[in-house]
């Protein structure tokens, strides 16, 4: 086992000429709650989105708990199934029911026997508190609750690391603490968590190190109290300045 | 030599409609075969997969059904094979078959929202289970009405095996008008045969397209 969960070396990504990822450098700790925020466009959730290769990068290398991603062979199969991912859009499957979306990856990918994946699926709706909601289809359900059913399908294949590509961002805001509380909940527990999120009272109570990202760029990066207190960047004391 | 139009020559003719049932039945199921490998194939990640594809739903949509039967009626005897009406008409109906289905599913899959394979692909399903699984099924409820409504033309195309010779519906009122001469009232029986097959199709795809909707607002 290797100490580190994530390891991204000089990575760079490209849509055409557009250069979306400049040289990116970052080590994540096993547990460590990481909070990425930036303007649109800075390039934020496409570098969540390369940690499972949503989005394939044109150099530089990435090692996931030991794996190297960008190394072939069926390292990107492995790595998604120790990786789960929570969407801006909740992308849950409409045509199954919710305990059928919990179900569905365990047994294809990991052989989990029809039970064991019930009662795991049973298990994490207990803990997202919508036990009641497993028999439903998701377009029965709150924007919320939809959030938390997919974070409890991403739970079910048991990752060690979570991606959230701004998660709340969808979300009416009434709904938006559910959700955060649920989060709130996992980082709790140890998870090692990569965010994308505008939320800065979780970045406050959560993260570990927030990462301020703008063109392509990290531009900053420190723990919360430092971060909001003493922005040195004028990019990001701008943008704190917005958000407030 | 003329003799009048009988009930036995309405049986004649009623009974060639099972012809015309193999034959759509046969185009059908190798065109969905078909039609399911060339729709994977113009959304798979190969460029020369999607090309290919593409190559072929233009040949098949871009000449008329006549032609594709002319030519594979009369290629089968270019390769060496021994000119067979029932096989010409099925090789030709399936490949236009798979064309247009093949062009009906890719727009069905590519109608299932990215979002679908972006959340299938992080829990590191495989191409195929997600296809399966996620993608398909999806794309089915919206294919099903067009695939219905595409039947409805297949049955109606098979009255163009007549001119290659394939004894089915259509040939059939042929051959008893040449010997009966009574062109209205042999047609219109065929006619209203061929409408008893492809209107409860027609009422069918229309039933499944009310009640797609319907799931859609669940």
């Amino acid at each position: 086992m290797t100490e580190h969960a994530i390891i991204m070396r000089a990575v760079n990504k490209f849509y055409g000429d557009y250069h979306a990822l400049v040289d990116i450098d970052l080590t994540v700790e096993r547990g460590e709650r990481i909070v990425i925020c930036g303007p649109s466009g800075s390039g934020k959730s496409t570098l969540i989105r390369t940690i499972n290769q949503l989005e394939p990068i044109q150099s530089g290398t990435i090692t996931v708990d030991g794996v190297e991603l960008t190394a072939g062979g069926d390292n990107v199969a492995k790595v998604r199934q120790d990786v789960g991912m929570v969407f801006q859009s909740f992308n849950l499957f409409p045509h199954m029911t919710v305990l059928e979306n919990c179900m569905l990856a365990p047994m294809k990918t990991r052989k989990t026997p029809r039970a064991e994946a019930e009662a795991t699926a049973r298990r994490y709706l207990e803990r997202v508190k919508i036990p009641e909601q497993a028999e439903k289809y998701p377009a029965q359900l709150s924007g919320g609750q939809q959030q938390r059913v997919a974070i409890a399908r991403a739970l079910c294949m048991k990752p060690r690391i979570m991606l959230f590509d701004e998660p709340t961002s969808a979300l009416d805001p009434e709904m938006v603490k559910e959700v955060l509380d649920t989060m709130i909940d996992l980082a709790r527990e140890g998870m090692t968590m990569l965010c994308v999120t505008h939320e800065m009272e979780f970045a406050r109570a959560v993260a570990d190190r927030v990462i301020f990202m703008d063109k392509g760029l990290i531009v900053e990066e420190n723990a919360p109290d430092a971060f909001f207190g003493s922005p040195k960047n004028e990019r990001l004391k701008n943008f704190l300045g917005q958000i407030a | 030599m003329i003799r009048e139009f009988s009930s036995a020559d309405v049986l004649f003719i009623a009974s060639a409609v099972r012809w015309t049932l193999i034959l759509s039945a046969i185009a059908f199921l190798g065109g969905a075969l078909g039609g399911l490998l060339i729709a994977l194939s113009r959304t798979s990640h190969s460029r020369a997969l999607r090309r290919m594809a593409a190559g072929f739903i233009q040949v098949f949509q871009g000449t008329p059904l006549l032609m594709q039967l002319f030519l594979v009626y009369f290629g089968l005897a270019v390769v060496g094979l021994p000119i067979n009406p029932l096989l010409a008409a099925a090789v030709a109906l399936t490949l236009h078959a798979s064309a247009y289905l093949g062009e009906i599913w890719r727009g069905a899959i590519e109608a299932v929202p990215s979002g679908q394979t972006e959340a299938a692909t992080a829990l590191s399903l495989s191409y195929r289970d997600r296809m399966r699984h996620v993608i398909l099924p999806q794309a089915m409820r919206v294919a099903i009405a067009p695939t219905v409504g595409f039947l409805v033309q297949l049955i109606k195309g098979t009255s163009l095996a007549s001119i290659i010779g394939f004894t089915e519906l259509t040939r059939a009122g042929q051959i008893i008008n040449n010997a009966t001469f009574k062109p209205f009232l042999v047609f219109g029986t065929v006619a209203i045969l061929y409408f008893i097959l492809c209107w409860p199709l027609s009422l069918l795809a229309r039933h499944m397209e009310a009640r797609m909707r319907r799931a859609i607002t669940r």
